[in-house]
């Protein structure tokens, strides 16, 4: 149940390769980082592992065979920016259901309480939000998770609070995490190895 | 002499509940802070703890909703609405916290250009750029085309380049990689001492460390502990306030531990002190009446237990 990134290369339209050969394997199971420089495309090689662009060069395999084009994706991102990655129009629970629904547990061990379904996006901070776009990113299928700058924008303790949750449904599921942040102290807190991607 | 002063802040927003039917949520109140010249204050505490919004009533540009009460003065006088306009980005510059506030059709060369007000502005422009290690060709660019990174490195560009007196940086690290945070920080400091002054908002605690000469933790919309940076280094037992304790405690590079639980929302803030449903030292007086700022130790707290 491996995610394997093979040689992996990719530019936008006519532009400068942004990288070229990088090749990257995840167990379950396994907490990675990634870390290096703004704009060396560490977002663009989440983004190709999620399969939300398709690389130039090389291939993403999970279990030995490319990715499905239909189905539950095994591999789901969470951004930073949680205001940008939920529909402003929908109330909270609409969001929260839109791909499958989240049992009791996993809502409270997130820390989401009841009365924040009911309510607009505007009307909850940047780490209430952040807690919804995580646990919708949780489904039972997911095999691996990428965070993307997860808790940049939160506080030391929500920061903590999401962690220590996602880390625990990861060891039960044997999930693997790729994580990409610049604070190097929450990666070391975390992660197994490290990669740094400079380019 | 302080260069810019906020006394008794209060913001509440005006919603609709239902028909016509109108509630009043107090998103922050009896907020304090001072900024003095050749200082630089960070501004800590979780998201939705009035952090912006403070920056967003000092420069005026709260939503028609809001209502604002209290005194905001800056270099002694008071901080009307026309002042306000007056001296939005000619003496206080915001940077804001989200790069949606860049125009998404114009170069970003030009955009910080803009904001250049005595001398060569395209020489400002490319040497801030240079600083900042933005490379020539991105003044060309749309904002579409930058990485977070780097859009928040041209919101920064152009404060700095503005020749203000006050910066209020809001949130101006996330996503930069340590090199960049230095030098961006470095230059809050020159920027500083030479008398101008910075308000840095951040829940970046690490850099706030680094630089600023003092912190203000704020807590569902008031200030909760203002303290020198010195208190924050070292073993957290100088540090006064239950909350800032915590805050400390689940720093990855301290214990990594949270305390459970949320900041309460502004439609059901507890009577008491605001911070008792999650305070382990919480007594029933802690409950009856929220506990005035007061000195402690040549800094100040909102608690009646801090020793």
């Amino acid at each position: 149940m491996q995610l394997e990134a093979k040689d992996i290369g990719f530019r936008y339209d006519d532009g400068p390769w942004l990288f070229r050969g990088v090749n990257l394997s995840v167990e379950p199971g396994e907490v990675v980082g990634i870390t290096g420089p703004s704009g060396r495309g560490k977002t663009t090689l989440c983004r190709i592992l999620s399969s939300y662009e398709t690389p130039l060069e090389g291939t993403v395999t999970y279990n030995g065979a490319p990715i499905p084009k239909k189905g539950y994706h095994p591999v789901q991102m969470v951004l930073q920016h949680p205001e940008k990655a939920i529909n402003p129009r929908w109330k909270m629970h609409k969001i929260l259901h839109e791909g499958y629904h989240p049992d009791e547990e996993l809502l409270a061990l997130l820390g989401i309480e009841q009365e924040w379904l009911t309510r607009w996006p505007h009307e909850l901070s940047g780490g209430e939000m952040q807690r919804f776009c995580v646990a919708r990113a949780l489904g039972q299928n997911t095999r691996f998770l990428i965070a993307d700058e997860m808790t940049t924008m939160l506080d030391a303790i929500t920061q903590a609070q999401i962690w220590h949750a996602v880390s625990e449904i990861a060891k039960k599921r044997e999930m693997g995490i790729i994580v990409v942040t610049h604070e190097v102290k929450l990666m070391q807190r975390l992660c197994h190895r490290i990669i740094d991607f400079s380019g | 002499m302080s260069i810019l002063e906020v006394k008794n802040l209060s913001v509440s927003f005006k919603q609709y509940t239902a028909g016509l039917k109108q509630t009043n949520h107090k998103v922050i109140s009896s907020l304090n802070v001072t900024l003095e010249a050749g200082e630089i204050l960070a501004v800590v505490g979780a998201s939705g703890s009035g952090k912006s919004l403070l920056a967003h009533a000092i420069l005026g540009i709260l939503p028609s909703n809001a209502s604002v009460s209290g005194v905001i003065t800056f270099e002694g006088e008071e901080l009307t609405s026309a002042r306000q306009k007056a001296v939005r980005g000619k003496e206080i510059a915001l940077v804001p916290q989200s790069v949606n506030f860049l125009d998404p059709l114009m170069h970003v060369g030009s955009q910080v250009r803009t904001s250049v007000k005595k001398g060569d502005a395209v020489k400002a422009q490319r040497a801030v750029f240079e600083r900042l290690h933005l490379r020539q060709e991105v003044e060309q660019m749309y904002p579409f085309q930058l990485s977070g990174g780097m859009a928040r490195r041209t919101l920064l560009s152009t404060a700095m380049v503005s020749g203000v007196k006050v910066i209020i940086a809001d949130e101006p690290t996330p996503g930069l990689d340590p090199v960049v945070i230095k030098e961006a920080l470095d230059q809050f400091r020159e920027f500083a001492n030479q008398g101008c002054a910075v308000m840095l908002i951040t829940h970046d605690i690490e850099s706030a460390l680094q630089i600023a000469d003092k912190i203000a933790v704020f807590y569902a919309g008031t200030t909760v502990e203002i303290a020198k940076v010195e208190d924050f280094l070292g073993q957290s037992e100088a540090i006064r306030h239950p909350y800032s304790k915590a805050l400390w405690r689940a720093l990855p590079q301290n214990d990594f531990i949270p305390i459970p639980g949320s900041q309460p929302h502004p439609s059901a803030l507890p009577t008491g002190c605001l911070f008792a449903p999650r305070c382990e030292m919480a007594t029933p007086e802690c409950w009856e009446a929220q506990p005035d700022i007061r000195n402690l130790r040549d800094g100040m707290v909102r608690c009646i237990h801090a020793t």
